[in-house]
């Protein structure tokens, strides 16, 4: 049986799955597909080992459809495993749409993990772009629809440059073997912006705020986990050590968290907060050292499990109560404590609390950069680190469960998704206590040991200190005239003057990437407006000639063919 | 009678022999006897038996041919260069074989589409032009004499206007289109005319082996070097090159829709043959003024009408006139694979004409279907018929994205291998990155364009009024067919490749002349 199951490649293991899906009638034998998948599929790669299993030729080259190494491994299990738990999640979903492009679409990321050379790569590639985009489009309404255009551009135009790049590297080199890159060539450019594009790399990253808030309350869980990892693995595989990929990964880790904090939109905030982690992973795939990459690769499957969590609890929110506005919500843990308490373990994974799932993996990077003796780049992550605790540690939860009350009284979340919520959370306190279990699975061997003394005390240190800030600038924010009373002294320095050096920061970040953003929007509409008009159907171009026109065309063609071929 | 390669007597007179002959004679003499018949009931039988006749001729002949050397085929036993001769190597054979293969594929697709859109009196008479269509364009292809060319190619014009005025029962302004396209259509024609007159007033002779030859020997003088610009731009407006394209649209939106599959993917291809036979065969590149011309006028030309006609696509709101557009920027296409002028080159641009045809063919019989169903082919008249139809726009959405060249489909191949030809180039001119590039940004734009498609037949509402049915089984048939080879051939890619690949070394070899075998053959 297990051999039999050897023999298929994992990704097409989901794509049957996901017809399967199409043809049964909705009900418990479809969530059971849906569920048994990924299951089936982790149980393959995990008892398959190390190799390359599955070659078929394609116009005259082999294409490797299933690379397993240690490498891709571990992103094949986290990708399997986030399909479960959000099929888990999406339980109640009736919609053939979502539940097939949910297969589709992890299926498609495992393969693209899997790939052995570019052009399967390109393939899935853009079997993730085309399969996820109806997670966005299933929500049905008229500005998903645009949402989902924009991503489906963007997420196709990298896939365009890839091919483009491939191409060129394969003229280049005579070979599509996807191993490590050297930045240099136009190819290897060309590709490298293709993986950025899908990592939202800074000024590339629109694509991701745009569309994870738009899609379907289920839809988001799936979306969160797979095309910016994969793109992360594709980085990690093509680009490991290239200098370049630690400044884009600070800037990554730093930019958004401005943005998240004046954020309203729940799901946005944690869009944001996701690029944030990203700009970790990236600096992990820049140092390339062997401890880093154990620390993108492990900070990815600690991420994608924590990350869902988030969205699913805040989704949960919304499915309940209908939105995910800040503003509009609090004090819900009155009627909803198991959703709270799942999203707080979240929080305290993504912030890195000790015997939290982050604590173990965001240190590795740390460490390894640390290593490398890149000083300001390891303050700058730490500066990181204390923002994503403050938008996303503390802001979700509190302005959810907690802060004022918003007098919503909604029942608690269904079965199934306290169900995936649970396990999730589950999960992220299991490798936050034993953090072995992950380690043994990661590409290099790991001798570290996160539980020190001093490790523990200077995480705590930091996110105590994050969690003091938060609570003075919130108590200020809602007692404004009790802080005006309060004398001027050294202490205005973290009364006020942080606080508001912080918006200040903020909003000139914020404003000169949105005008940017801006700037070229208008430029662009203002291109495709006059392309209308000297290209649509009433332009002069699309108009019909008359023959007399035509006449002179072909004269004039004639005449300067003669004057070339006399002149030449 | 007959003679075949490398066969010493021209003793065999099996069937077998005559087959370059059989392959034009068969619809040619169809077409009388469809007259004669007189009878609706027998004219589309008759016509779809000889097309099929014509697919398994033009089959077989690319058989024998397929691994290299040609068959000479000599006319009424007049030995050639006086006498006229068929030659059949695989260059010719590819291009016969997509013809044939999509004048049988079209024609049970035409049974309902001209029921529906033309009047019945007149069905006979029709498939009468059609076959003298399909056998003009045979001729012109399978011919090794340039005025047999010229013959042949005024054979299947003046039928394709008929054809193309047959759209005025609908809609009255298929008789402008079609009087455009016969002024455009007789002027180019003419100019191929003064061309060949031309050379044969340098040369003295009109095989076109025969004129490789004495060309080659005798250097180019200022005749043959003006005819080398009458030939390519008088051809090149059958072709429908991006300043001659004018007449395209037109024709292609108002003639039947029937009628417009099986033009849009056989008329231009057969002419762009032509062209592709005397700029390598008859001429070569390594005439500078050839080259030059090719690459200062033809190259650029084929550049602005990759984007300027996808363009315009992409505003068109008529998907009938939307694919015209399409069409003349797939031209530049293939014309570019011709102008970057190696290997690679050639072999794209045959690999594009045949995918094309096969994509633009499925597009258009979708169109057909719609106009149909719907009464129209403008976006607002067949939104969210998608929904109503979903196997017959299944097959749309398959031809759309081979249009795109999406991996997997036939359309990337042929793409692909264009951007290899080009950067390939780019090696001693950098110039060719650039070409490269705009091969790239061009897809995308097909991108836009066949999106449009997507988004009017599945994300808009369907008009209540039109009852949700799929199209007649005659109709889904072709598509299918079509939709498959357009899948099966992104797969098992080797099979058109190594064709094709052939018949681009066939061209580049240059011609192989009257010398050696074949004319001392023929007089002993």
């Amino acid at each position: 049986m297990l051999d039999l199951l050897h023999q298929i490649p994992t990704a097409f293991l989901f794509f049957c799955a996901a017809f399967v899906v199409m043809v049964l009638p909705q009900g418990n034998a479809r969530n059971i597909v849906l569920l048994g998948t990924p299951i089936i599929a982790a149980i393959q790669v995990w008892t398959l080992g190390m190799g390359e299993f599955y070659t078929i030729p394609l116009f005259g080259f082999n294409l490797e459809l299933m690379r397993l190494d240690s490498l891709s491994r571990i992103f094949v299990l986290i990708f399997c495993l986030a399909a479960f738990l959000g099929n888990l999640f999406a339980w109640h979903i009736k919609d053939t749409i979502q539940q097939v492009s949910a297969l589709a679409y992890a299926g498609s990321a495992i393969g693209a993990a899997l790939s052995g050379d570019l052009i399967a790569l390109f393939f899935y590639w853009e079997g993730t772009a085309i399969a996820s985009v109806f997670l966005i489009w299933a929500r049905r309404t008229e500005g998903s629809y645009w949402t989902g255009m924009r991503y489906l551009v963007i997420q196709i135009a990298s896939g365009v440059i890839l091919i483009a790049g491939v191409s060129l590297y394969y003229y280049d080199t005579g070979s599509i073997a996807f191993e490590r890159m050297e930045l240099g060539s136009v190819a290897t450019w060309l590709i490298f912006l293709s993986f950025g594009i899908k990592c939202a790399f800074p000024l590339l990253h629109n694509w991701l705020q745009d569309s994870y808030p738009a899609a379907t309350i289920t839809g988001t869980v799936i979306l969160s986990a797979f095309t910016t990892k994969l793109a992360v693995y594709a980085l990690a595989r093509g680009f490991a050590g290239t200098e370049i990929l630690i400044y884009i990964g600070t800037i990554m880790a730093l930019f958004p968290i401005f943005f998240a904090e004046i954020e309203n939109d729940l799901r946005r905030v944690l869009a944001y907060s996701l690029n944030n982690q990203l700009g970790f992973m990236v600096v992990g795939v820049g140092i390339g050292t062997e401890l880093a990459l154990n620390g993108t690769a492990s900070h990815a499957f600690a991420h994608i499990l924590y990350k869902a969590l988030l969205f699913m609890s805040v989704g949960a929110v919304m499915y309940r109560t209908g939105t995910s506005k800040a503003s509009e919500l609090g004090g819900l843990y009155k009627t909803m404590p198991k959703t709270a308490i799942f999203c707080l373990v979240g929080a305290a994974s993504i912030s890195a609390f000790p015997l939290f799932s982050g604590f173990i993996t965001k240190s590795l990077t740390l460490s390894a950069v640390a290593h490398e003796h890149y000083m300001y780049i390891w303050l700058a992550l730490v500066f990181a680190s204390a923002g994503v605790l403050s938008h996303s540690g503390i802001k979700i939860p509190f302005f959810t469960f907690f802060a004022h009350d918003s007098g919503k009284r909604p029942k608690e979340a269904p079965l199934h998704m306290l169900l995936a919520m649970g396990l999730t959370a589950f999960l992220c306190i299991f490798i936050g206590v034993f953090p072995n279990f992950l380690y043994s699975i990661l590409p290099y061997d790991v001798n570290y040991e996160p539980y020190t003394m001093e490790h523990i005390a200077g995480q705590l240190q930091l996110l105590l200190f994050a969690l003091l800030a938060f609570a003075i600038i919130y108590r200020r924010g809602l007692h404004p005239p009790e802080i005006r009373a309060v004398n001027l002294d050294t202490d205005v320095i973290y009364r006020k003057f942080m606080p508001s050096v912080f918006m200040y920061v903020s909003f000139i970040v914020s404003r000169s990437f949105s005008s940017i953003h801006k700037l070229s929007k208008l430029m662009f509409i203002n291109f495709i407006s006059r392309l209308n008009h000297t290209h649509g159907p009433d332009s002069s171009r699309a108009a019909s000639w008359p023959a007399g026109a035509m006449v002179i065309s072909i004269a004039a063609l004639l005449g300067l063919a003669l004057f070339v071929i006399f002149f030449s | 009678m007959a003679n075949i390669a490398h066969v010493a007597e021209h003793t065999a007179r099996d069937l077998i022999d005559h087959l370059p002959l059989l392959q034009v004679l068969v619809p040619f003499c169809t077409a009388p006897v469809i007259v004669l018949f007189g009878s609706r009931r027998f004219a589309w039988p008759l016509a779809f038996i000889s097309s099929v006749i014509s697919l398994v001729i033009s089959v077989m002949l690319m058989m024998i041919v397929r691994e290299g050397g040609y068959i000479s085929y000599t006319l009424g036993g007049w030995a050639p260069p006086l006498g006229i001769e068929y030659r059949i190597d695989a260059t010719n054979a590819f291009v016969l074989m997509l013809i044939s293969t999509i004048g049988t594929l079209v024609l049970p697709f035409a049974y309902t589409s001209i029921k529906n859109e033309i009047r019945n009196r007149d069905h006979t008479l029709l498939y009468a032009c059609w076959m003298l269509c399909f056998t003009g364009l045979l001729g012109m292809v399978a011919t090794g004499d340039a005025f047999n060319v010229f013959v042949f190619l005024e054979i299947s014009s003046l039928s394709t206007y008929v054809l193309v005025a047959q759209g005025a029962s609908k809609d009255r302004r298929a008789l402008t289109a079609a009087y455009d396209y016969l002024i455009m259509g007789t002027i180019g024609a003419t100019f191929f005319v003064i061309g060949l007159g031309m050379l044969y007033m340098a040369t003295g002779t009109l095989n076109l082996a025969d004129l490789a030859d004495r060309i080659a020997n005798q250097g180019a003088n200022r005749t043959v070097r003006s005819g080398f610009a009458f030939v390519i731009v008088g051809m090149g407006l059958k072709v429908a090159i991006f300043p001659l394209h004018l007449w395209l649209p037109k024709a292609y939106t108002f003639a039947p829709s029937a009628v417009t599959v099986f033009l849009s993917a056989t008329a231009t291809k057969a002419a762009l043959y032509v062209v592709m036979r005397f700029v390598f065969s008859v001429y070569n590149p390594d005439f500078s003024f050839a080259k030059n011309t090719l690459e200062i006028i033809f190259l650029p030309l084929a550049i602005i009408a990759m984007f300027s006609a996808s363009f315009v696509a992409v505003f068109q709101v008529n998907m009938k006139k939307m694919l015209a557009y399409s069409s003349i920027a797939q031209v530049g296409y293939m014309l570019l694979g011709i102008a970057i002028l190696n290997e690679a080159g050639l072999t794209a641009s045959l690999l594009h004409m045949f995918n094309h045809g096969f994509a633009k063919a499925l597009l258009f019989m979708g169109a057909g279907v719609l106009v149909l169903k719907t009464g129209g082919s403008f976006y607002l008249q067949i939104s969210g018929m998608g929904r109503k139809m979903p196997i017959t726009s299944g097959a749309i959405v398959i031809g759309g994205l081979s249009l795109i060249g999406v991996p997997g489909t036939a359309g990337f191949l042929s793409k692909w291998l264009l951007v290899q030809a080009a950067l390939e180039r780019s090696a001693d001119n950098s110039l060719f990155l650039v070409v490269a590039l705009s091969i790239v940004l061009s897809s995308l734009l097909a991108v836009v364009y066949v999106w449009r498609i997507f988004e009017v037949l599945f994300l808009r509402e369907a008009d209540v009024l039109i009852p949700s049915s799929e199209a007649p089984i005659m109709m889904l048939i072709p598509m299918w067919i079509l939709a498959g080879s357009c899948v099966w051939f992104g797969f098992s890619t080797d099979l058109l490749y190594d064709v094709a690949n052939q018949a681009a070394l066939n061209l580049l070899e240059g011609s192989m002349g009257m010398s050696g075998s074949i004319l001392n053959l023929g007089m002993n």
